[in-house]
């Protein structure tokens, strides 16, 4: 266990920004802070770097208690969300940094340096200053800073925050594979689930200062353990009514239901793959069709209830006003704050991991 | 039809400005020189080398960089303190820091010798000290009293120049060099001071500017011609005389003021330019 997390807690005024967080980080692991603006990932961090002290709680690296060490003897590496790199440094100072602060000698940290800059792919532009790159640039600059001294932890606030959605997802696969080439315990922060997903090992979901889950991004997907997780991954629609729906008569009336997009499946009548699903399924009209680059994203109403899928562009093609079968075969069902998965009870010898 | 409108205001703005300065700053200006200058250099120069002149130079001086010297530090520690840090009671210290521009130096002056002086609550404090150390520091009517009472007056111009410029620059470079293990006084060398240093330079010109001049709250504390004057007093107690020789030895003298201004108005530009030029790299 490399980094752990004891029952932290943070006030800010009365304001609680952190309640009870508690967790662990094996060494080498790449982590998300994955949670909704304000919810109080920065916060943490920052108790973690040792920016700023909780209120309760320890903090552990290597199975040591550091609360009362200096944000300056923690050794911990920092990528802040604005990049906060030296403006009045070039880029060969900035990375020089943290280098020289350690006394190393002149052709060590030259040497170090120069492995950063080429290993960020900046060769060249070392005597720039911040504001002569692009957001991508400083943001390599950024991350070459905070690893250059060979920190045992890398923490990353947002770091694509500043940056345009293209130019995003290539730094996203580059750091992922900078972080593994390294060999750090890194934990980033991101709103952004599809960014958690993507780069992250294990996420950890943060709401209102509460730790609300941790695992794997496919744990946390299949497995949702509160309504907040079940709602905030994937595209999900509430729904409070079921009742009447093939297969569900068991859900009781007014319990919360969610529904993702994969669990339902729409399909013409002349279909032969679902043919044996019908009696399992309902009837809806298509409300709209919306393009979303790789698939469509169909609204269907059956009954009252509005449900969304999504459909490959492989099959065959759709229109609005036309009558399709509905099948949903999963949702999610919430009582007293725990979650639980029901399968279609008409389902119940069809393995649907298989559709 | 519309734009020559728009020039017609354009030119009677200028115009009403140019013929604001020149009656009110440039005219007068020239006069002081041209009064000065009116009896020949020879009277001019008798005038500036007076004993009470050169006492008045020397006061002037000593206030002036003593009162640099502190505000500059102190308006450094100042700014960083209410800008880098949180703690209570930050608001009402960076109010407080504004009380000299917000009170005249008269009363200042005044409180000086309220709290000081012979019937003050600090002089035995003062006595008590000068027993302890066997000095003789007088802090009312004295050089040590100019230099305080300059020092008062002066010394938010610093902090007033480099907090903005902190304000703006936050916090996240210093924590960025502090988590990388930097100590406070090299964040404040490689860091911190980059980013202050023309507006420093330019709030330390201010300064000094404004210790030159000041009047008031020297004026309060300050009685004695040719021992603790400085040099706008000295051109006050010149002209007040009201002989036809004093008043123009009074403009020689003021002549000399308007030289430093002149210098400092100088220095001020070419820092502007730097400062700004310096920004685009
Ligand atoms: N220094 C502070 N003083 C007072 N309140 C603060 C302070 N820092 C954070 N907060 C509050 O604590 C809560 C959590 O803030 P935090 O910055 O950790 O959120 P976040 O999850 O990082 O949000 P975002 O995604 O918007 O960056 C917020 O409501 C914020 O207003
Ligand atoms: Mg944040």
């Amino acid at each position: 266990m490399y980094v752990e997390m004891k029952g932290i807690c943070k006030k800010f005024g009365n304001y609680e920004a952190a309640k009870n967080i508690s967790f662990d980080i094996e060494k080498g692991k790449l982590v998300a802070l994955l949670g909704p603006s304000g919810s109080g990932k920065t916060t943490i961090l920052r108790i973690l770097a040792g920016l700023e002290t909780q209120d309760e709680g320890d903090v552990i690296i290597e199975g040591k208690v550091i609360n009362d060490i200096p944000a300056s003897k923690r050794g911990i590496g920092f990528v802040f969300q604005n990049y906060a790199l030296f403006r009045y440094m070039t880029v060969y100072d900035n990375i020089a940094f943290g280098l020289k602060v350690q006394k190393m000698s002149k052709e060590k940290v030259h040497e170090r340096v120069m492995e950063m800059i080429s290993l960020i792919g900046l060769c060249g532009l070392e005597k720039r200053y911040p504001d002569q790159l692009s957001g991508g640039q400083r943001q390599r600059v950024a991350f070459a800073r905070a690893i250059a001294p060979n920190p045992q932890l890398l923490l990353l606030d947002e770091p694509f925050a500043a940056i345009d959605a293209k130019v995003r997802k290539e730094l996203r696969s580059w750091l992922k594979e900078m972080i593994r080439k390294v060999g750090i315990t890194s934990i980033f922060v991101t709103h952004d689930q599809e960014e958690a997903v993507e780069v992250a090992d294990d996420i950890i979901i943060i709401n209102e200062g509460n730790l609300e889950q941790m695992g794997t991004p496919s744990e946390i997907y299949k497995h949702p353990e509160t309504p907040f997780v079940a709602n905030f991954i994937g595209t999900s629609i509430v729904l409070s009514d079921l009742s009447g729906f093939k297969g569900f008569e068991e859900i009781e009336k007014g319990k919360k239901v969610i529904v993702r997009p994969e669990f339902v499946e729409a399909f013409k009548s002349d279909n032969k793959k679902f043919h044996d699903l019908i009696p399992a399924a309902e009837e809806g009209v298509i409300e709209k069709i919306e393009f979303r680059g790789s698939y469509l994203e169909v609204t269907l109403k059956v009954g009252d209830v509005r449900l969304v899928t999504n459909r490959s562009l492989e099959r065959r093609s759709i229109s609005v006003g036309e009558k399709m079968y509905v099948l949903l075969h999963r949702i999610y069902v919430f009582d007293e704050g725990t979650a639980q998965r029901y399968k279609n009870s008409l389902l119940k010898d069809v393995d649907i991991e298989l559709m | 039809m519309k734009r020559s409108r728009e020039k017609i205001v354009k030119w009677l703005l200028i115009g009403i400005t140019v013929i604001f300065l020149l009656f009110m700053l440039v005219l007068p200006m020239v006069e002081v020189i041209y009064r000065a200058l009116k009896d020949g250099l020879e009277t001019y120069k008798t005038a500036l080398t007076a004993k009470n002149t050169l006492s008045a130079l020397r006061v002037t001086l000593i206030a002036t960089v003593i009162a640099l010297t502190v505000n500059t530090i102190l308006g450094i520690i100042m700014a960083w303190q209410v800008t880098k840090f949180d703690f209570k009671g930050k608001n009402i210290l960076s109010t407080l820091i504004d009380i000299p521009f917000s009170i005249s130096p008269v009363i200042a002056g005044l409180a000086f010798i309220m709290t000081f002086g012979r019937s003050g609550w600090a002089k035995p404090v003062i006595d008590g000290i000068n027993n302890a150390l066997g000095t003789d520091i007088v802090l009312v009517f004295s050089v040590p009293a100019v230099v305080l009472a300059t020092i008062f007056v002066t010394f938010p111009f610093i902090s007033r120049e480099i907090i903005p410029i902190l304000h703006a620059q936050g916090r996240t470079e210093e924590e960025a060099a502090a988590l990388m293990g930097a100590s406070g006084m090299t964040i404040f060398r490689k860091v911190t001071f980059p980013h202050i240093k023309w507006g420093l330079v330019y709030g330390m010109i201010l300064c000094t500017a404004r210790a030159f001049g000041e009047f008031g709250a020297v004026y309060a504390v300050s009685k004695a011609r040719g021992k603790t004057f400085t040099l706008p007093l000295e051109v006050d107690a010149l002209y007040m005389s009201g002989t036809a020789d004093s008043i123009t030895q009074a403009f020689a003298v003021s002549s000399l003021l308007v030289g430093m201004a002149v210098i400092v108005l100088i220095l001020k530009n070419i820092v502007e330019y730097r400062g700004k030029s310096k920004k685009s790299v």
